[in-house]
């Protein structure tokens, strides 16, 4: 009779999955707490130098980034080897740094106009005629405050 | 036919799948490092109106970068590594006597005060940016060994720590108020006077 039948000893009953979507809602709160959106994808090759001497860049809606490097590989048929600026999304000349800072600072909440930071992130292998040029841009439109990006480390691993 | 049961459950089973998508979307759409790195002042396009102020050579400290990264600091040449050391030696130099913290040999022909002393940094436009970032962290570095020192001797702590503990915005306001006067104190004995004058193009 098939009401009675005994359970048959060997087969394991199912590992219940019951909780996996709460250990996955876990994982995905806490990526969602300590990550910040990426706002714009790298179009140059961006090694940071190294140095010790370093202060955090706390609250990120106070800064401008401005990204320096030589193009990615896959532009560099397109726009050479030559380190290029890249502003949010696309590549742009010198002259056009002053204007960037401008519109970003103008995006800002009245408040914290006087108070943003711009960041410069910066290829090691770039040269600093470039970087004086961007600089007398920054002076040019009253952002004196600059951070100079940078990772964590010994500062004479820079030179090798 | 009467109903038994009320509404029937919702299959849960696809609520993993849901939030893994979300997961993976979150995984690549952020980064989760924040930025940290050397600030600086730039000096502002036009100069205040007092430019009649005039500084003595001996309170410049001028230190040159040329194309192939090489010093030259005070005019003659200099390894990176000493850098540091130099730059510390000439700003605790304390030559006219009033500064009584300064630990320095107290030489005539160096700089008067810590007050008084600046540092002036000028590279080539050919300077590698990693050699220039070395450079700015040695004499950056200068200042914070000194200041730490200061900061250990008159409230048993490191400067740097204190001034990070006083940016940082978690930090108590209670906390901050206390901090802001001794960071604040710090910055005044060693001012940080770090020139940038335009760069060479020869």
């Amino acid at each position: 009779m098939s009401k009675f039948a005994k359970k048959k000893d060997g087969d394991l009953p199912a590992v219940s999955t019951a909780s996996l979507p709460d250990i996955v809602f876990m994982l995905l709160f806490f990526f969602m707490t300590v990550t910040t959106m990426k706002d714009s994808s790298l179009m140059v090759e961006n090694t940071l130098p190294n140095a010790t001497e370093i202060k955090k860049l706390e609250k990120k809606d106070r800064v401008i980034y401005i990204y320096v490097g030589k193009p990615t590989r896959e532009y560099q048929k397109v726009f050479g080897t030559e380190p290029k600026i890249q502003l949010n999304d696309k590549y742009a000349s010198v002259d056009e740094v002053g204007s960037y800072i401008l519109a970003e600072r103008a995006k800002k909440p009245q408040e914290i106009q006087n108070v943003l930071t711009t960041a410069l992130k910066v290829d090691k292998e770039a040269n600093m005629g470039l970087i004086a040029d961007i600089k007398q841009q920054l002076r040019e439109v009253n952002a004196l405050k600059v951070n100079y990006t940078t990772y964590e480390g010994n500062a004479f691993n820079n030179l090798q | 036919m009467p109903r038994r049961k009320g509404a029937p459950e919702v299959n849960a089973g696809s609520m993993a799948d849901i939030a893994f998508l979300l997961l993976i979307f979150f995984l690549v759409t952020t980064t989760i490092e924040t930025d940290a790195g050397l600030d600086r002042m730039l000096p502002p396009m036009d100069p205040p109106e007092d430019i009649d102020v005039v500084i003595k050579q001996k309170n410049i400290f001028t230190v040159n970068i040329n194309r192939n990264g090489q010093l030259l600091v005070e005019d003659d040449l200099m390894d990176l590594k000493d850098l540091r050391a130099a730059a510390v030696a000439f700003l605790e130099n304390g030559g006219d006597g009033s500064c009584n913290y300064c630990k320095g040999r107290k030489d005539l022909a160096s700089s008067d005060n810590p007050e008084k002393a600046i540092i002036s940094l000028k590279n080539d436009r050919e300077t590698k940016y990693a050699t220039y970032i070395t450079v700015q962290n040695e004499l950056v570095g200068a200042y914070n060994d000194l200041r730490n020192r200061e900061a250990q001797r008159l409230y048993g702590d490191d400067f740097t720590s204190m001034e990070a503990e006083y940016l940082n915005p978690e930090t108590s306001k209670a906390v901050r108020d206390d901090l802001k006067d001794k960071v604040k104190r710090i910055q005044e004995m060693f001012p940080q006077k770090l020139s940038e004058a335009e760069t060479s193009t020869n």
